[in-house]
């Protein structure tokens, strides 16, 4: 929704900004390498560590620049989705013998 | 301002979805493989090109939908290989092997409509898609079809030559370079032309000069990696490169910027440029690049004739509306690389079931990008950056805060690897 219009989204908007985050924490937050998990996490432990990558106090290598260009009301957003994510295990992707292509 | 719902979202969404579900008509053609009882209420999506952005949009697609939009993927090969990490392959810690996955799981999971097949002409007017075995009509197109080659500028080398790789999509091309690096003798040149911006992976060139030299290094330590770059200067995370060139491989790597092919001779294997002659035992030339064929097929390549135009709140060709283009081959100052593809893929997803469903895409996009290269079989440095709309601009800007490692660590090589898998599996699960 937007505030002060009727726009309603049949995709809310964090779910496809939740999605970007997929690259390194895995689909739906279940990461399948040393990347942490964020499916199931705790909505204050979340918002308190993204805001500590923004400031300095929590350490990263990489979160910083991503916690930075993010704004409060996304971080939140991310936050309760994540929330609402279940933790699975997740199964390794299968890997194939190379067959020549291109 | 945004307000977003503070409660399980992707429930709600599906709530809003249901509501939203138009039953409208689905334009179906000819092609048997397809069940014809399946006609679902919001349209047929046709996706070329099963690479990161094609395979994520079908599958988000998909699941964004609820099922609710068929989605029909036509993609020539028969199985996925992995770019993202094929470098390491030329360095000695990875065998195509390991980037290599089958489509299977994507395609059975998500309800993918599969056609092995190439595009071959769009026929825009009637909104079908010309395949070299029969036609497919659809709503929406998503074009993810990477990047062609283009030779014909090369002075001396206008075409395609047998033994002089690009190595630039993985595959045959990455083993043939591996094996002549292999059966290179010590003491003798690798050099590595890197054409002018922008071109897919932008710091691929630099992590490829890592890899080799890092061969180089334990298995002959008298040779040398020469790089002839077209550009002014080292396009993406330059002071880590120069770092590891240095540190790394000292005495290994020769950098040389402003250094455009002026003559190349394939039989030779010399490269004249402005400054000098160089001679090569392994030649390795990355061509300059343009978007896919299909696109140009089209005319939707209207930037500098070599890429295409889009609308980056649905990924809407600006020369065709019902044309989506997404991936390497759209004009953006965006890095082409595979997380980029995969974030825009999602964007055109969700904007596509919005306008399906009757409903306007979000205005103002969001999304986070990143590239990790490796500077030897166990360190890896980043790129990372948020990119959001700007609508008076009219396009994603970086937003504040983004940046590089501070140095080359083994940290970050786990991340990255950890990054692969993730991307892997969220792409091809
Ligand atoms: C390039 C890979 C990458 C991307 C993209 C990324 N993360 Fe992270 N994330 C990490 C890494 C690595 C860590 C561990 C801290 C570090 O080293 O930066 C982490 C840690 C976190 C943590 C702390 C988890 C904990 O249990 O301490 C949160 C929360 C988080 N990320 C949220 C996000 C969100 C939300 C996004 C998308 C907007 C995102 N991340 C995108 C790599 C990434």
């Amino acid at each position: 929704m937007l505030l002060g219009s009727n726009i309603c989204y049949a995709i809310d908007p964090a779910i496809p900004l939740a999605a970007s985050c997929a690259a390194c924490h895995g689909p739906q937050g279940n990461s399948m390498g040393v990347t942490p998990t964020l499916a199931a996490l705790n909505q204050d432990y979340f918002i308190q560590r993204m805001q500590g990558f923004k400031d300095g106090s929590v350490p990263s290598t990489v979160m910083h620049h991503h916690a930075k260009g993010l704004t409060n009301d996304e971080i939140s957003a991310l936050a309760s989705y994540f929330a609402a994510q279940p933790r699975r295990t997740p199964t390794p992707l299968p890997h194939q013998t190379f067959q020549g292509a291109q | 301002m945004r307000e977003f719902p503070q409660h399980n979202l992707s429930a709600a969404s599906r709530r809003q979805f249901v509501r939203a579900v138009i039953y409208g008509g689905l334009a179906f053609a000819g092609l048997p493989a397809f069940g014809r009882a399946s006609r679902p209420p919001l349209g047929h999506v046709v996706v070329i090109g099963a690479g990161f952005a094609g395979l994520t949009a079908a599958k988000y697609l998909r699941d964004w939908s609820g099922g609710n939009i068929a989605v029909t993927l036509v993609e020539p090969n028969s199985q996925f290989v992995s770019c993202p990490q094929s470098n390491l392959v030329l360095g000695g810690s990875k065998t195509l092997d390991d980037l290599s996955f089958s489509y299977q799981t994507a395609r059975k999971r998500h309800g993918i409509n599969w056609v092995k097949d190439s595009a071959i002409a769009i026929d825009v007017q009637n909104r079908q898609l010309q395949l070299s075995r029969g036609t497919l009509a659809y709503d929406k197109l998503i074009l993810a079809p990477g990047v062609d080659f283009d030779y014909s500028h090369i002075p001396g080398m206008a075409i395609p030559v047998a033994d002089i790789p690009h190595a630039w999509k993985a595959g045959k091309q990455t083993l043939q370079l591996r094996q002549q690096l292999e059966s290179m003798p010590d003491g003798g040149n690798f050099v590595m032309t890197i054409p002018r911006g922008p071109y897919r992976c932008p710091p691929g060139p630099y992590e490829r000069a890592c890899q080799v030299a890092h061969y180089f290094k334990q298995a002959k330590p008298r040779s040398k990696v020469i790089i002839l770059d077209a550009n002014p200067d080292i396009t993406s995370k330059k002071g880590l490169f120069l770092q590891s060139f240095k540190n790394q491989y000292d005495g290994l790597i020769e950098y040389h910027n402003n250094s455009e092919i002026i003559l190349l001779d394939p039989v030779k294997k010399t490269v004249k440029t402005d400054f000098e002659q160089v001679q090569a035992d392994v030649l390795n030339v990355i061509p300059p690049q343009l978007a896919g064929k299909i696109a140009q097929s089209a005319g939707l390549n209207n930037v500098d004739q070599r890429w295409c135009e889009v609308d980056f709140v649905t990924y809407a060709s600006s020369a065709h509306p019902d044309i989506h283009i997404i991936g390497d081959s759209i004009s953006a100052g965006l890095p082409k690389s595979a997380h980029m593809a995969t974030s825009q893929a999602k964007i055109c997803a969700a904007a596509i079931v919005d306008m399906l469903a009757g409903q306007s895409p979000n205005p103002l996009p969001v999304f986070a990008n990143t590239c990790y290269s490796f500077v030897d079989d166990k360190q890896a440095i980043h790129v990372a950056n948020v990119y959001r709309y700007d609508a008076q601009k009219k396009t994603m800007v970086s937003a504040e805060g983004g940046g590089v490692s501070l140095q080359a660590s083994v940290q970050e090589g786990d991340f990255a690897q950890a990054w692969a898998q993730n991307i892997w599996t969220d792409t091809l699960n």
